[in-house]
């Protein structure tokens, strides 16, 4: 009975101390704005990204050479994305409120997503120039 | 017998945690968060304390076992302070550090009571239970006080973002201990648990190497942003 009851309260915790950690981190990518080659190559036009681009613009980052700090911060919010899409799927017809905010969640972790992805152009860019000065 | 997925969790568990010191040295913050540096030390040196004991005397000899619930206790404890020390660090204005000091010592001798209490009628291997219940129990008080420090992180609009993530990340490691300590006394027959634990326990040195890599301490957060509750 205790061990049930301790079970569902860590549970509980578990999730709020989890989505408020993922929030932090995405909370430090949205001050970022995105640069016109990023979203060139995204194909993004306006500030807000649909939270079903996250998928692609994953793939897009994955892509390019991993400058090799944020592969952890992605997972993170990988794992984030999965449980707020299993969020949404479930109580999508029981709670829109619920589905709503996930979905407002799924365009944070898709713009961090966008976010990664400029910084890693940057960083190929980077590696490109310093290759070519090198040859010179 | 140990495999390879052991030694890899175990290596890595080992790399993450001596990566927090390094990290907290270089961002000079060691002396400011000392005893959440002062855990990754101590379960540094325990770690390699378990690893020679399983490999000179086997994953199963009782000698391991004994030091592997022994450290685990002493681990939770240096957590605790850990905790204890995140929250001088929130209450660092208001000059409370001497009753926090204090109500810590308290909670924690408290804790130990109930937990030899719980097993000094039930037990003949009093001192293996003891560790194992007061481990159980410590887990589940630190969610409670990382719950109760987030509120309090809320309540006074708190915006060090390092300070942020590194209780955020010290609340989700707490959870998942509770949460798998519940779980193996509900289900203890899985023998999932031991892999569950060692991946768990890769979390916080993870999370808080990152914290001291990447959030610099001038970083700043508002934490209505952050709260799970806020739409």
């Amino acid at each position: 009975m205790i061990a049930a009851l301790i079970l569902v309260i860590s549970v509980a915790t578990l999730l709020q101390f989890f989505v408020s950690y993922c929030r932090s981190v995405i909370a430090a990518s949205s001050k970022k704005n995105l640069s016109e080659q990023a979203r060139e190559v995204a194909g993004i036009e306006n500030r807000i990204v649909r939270g079903d681009e996250f998928e692609r613009l994953l793939q897009l980052v994955r892509l390019c050479p991993e400058p090799g700090d944020d592969g952890r911060e992605l997972r993170a919010v990988c794992s984030y994305f999965g449980l707020l899409s299993l969020l949404r799927s479930s109580f999508g017809r029981l709670a829109p409120g619920v589905a709503s905010w996930a979905e407002r969640e799924r365009e944070g972790c898709a713009y961090f997503a966008a976010v990664a992805l400029d910084r890693r152009i940057t960083y190929s860019r980077d590696l490109m120039a310093e290759q070519m000065s090198n040859q010179l | 017998m140990l495999g390879l997925i052991d030694y890899g969790v175990w290596s890595a568990c080992l790399l993450a945690q001596a990566a927090v010191v390094v990290c907290s040295i270089r961002s000079r913050c060691l002396a400011q968060y000392f005893t959440l540096n002062f855990y990754m030390l101590a379960a540094l040196a325990l770690s390699l304390g378990r690893i020679f004991l399983s490999l000179r005397f086997g994953y199963t000899s009782p000698l391991y076992f004994y030091f592997y619930y022994l450290s685990d206790a002493v681990l939770t404890i240096c957590l605790y302070f850990a905790l204890m020390g995140l929250y001088s660090q929130v209450f660092q204005e208001m000059g409370v550090h001497r009753y926090l000091r204090v109500g810590a010592i308290l909670l924690l001798g408290l804790t130990a009571l109930v937990s030899y209490q719980v097993v000094v009628s039930s037990s003949y291997r009093l001192m293996t239970r003891f560790v194992v219940e007061l481990s159980q129990n410590l887990y589940f008080v630190g969610v409670v006080l990382t719950y109760l420090l987030w509120g309090a992180i809320m309540k006074l609009r708190e915006t060090r973002t390092r300070l942020i993530q590194l209780v955020l990340a010290l609340g989700v490691y707490f959870s998942a201990f509770a949460a798998s300590y519940a779980l193996r006394n509900l289900y203890p027959e899985f023998p999932i648990w031991r892999y569950v634990a060692h991946l768990m326990s890769l979390w916080l040195p993870v999370a808080w190497a990152y914290t001291f890599i990447k959030i610099p301490e001038e970083a700043r957060l508002a934490t209505d942003r952050v709260a799970a509750t806020n739409r």
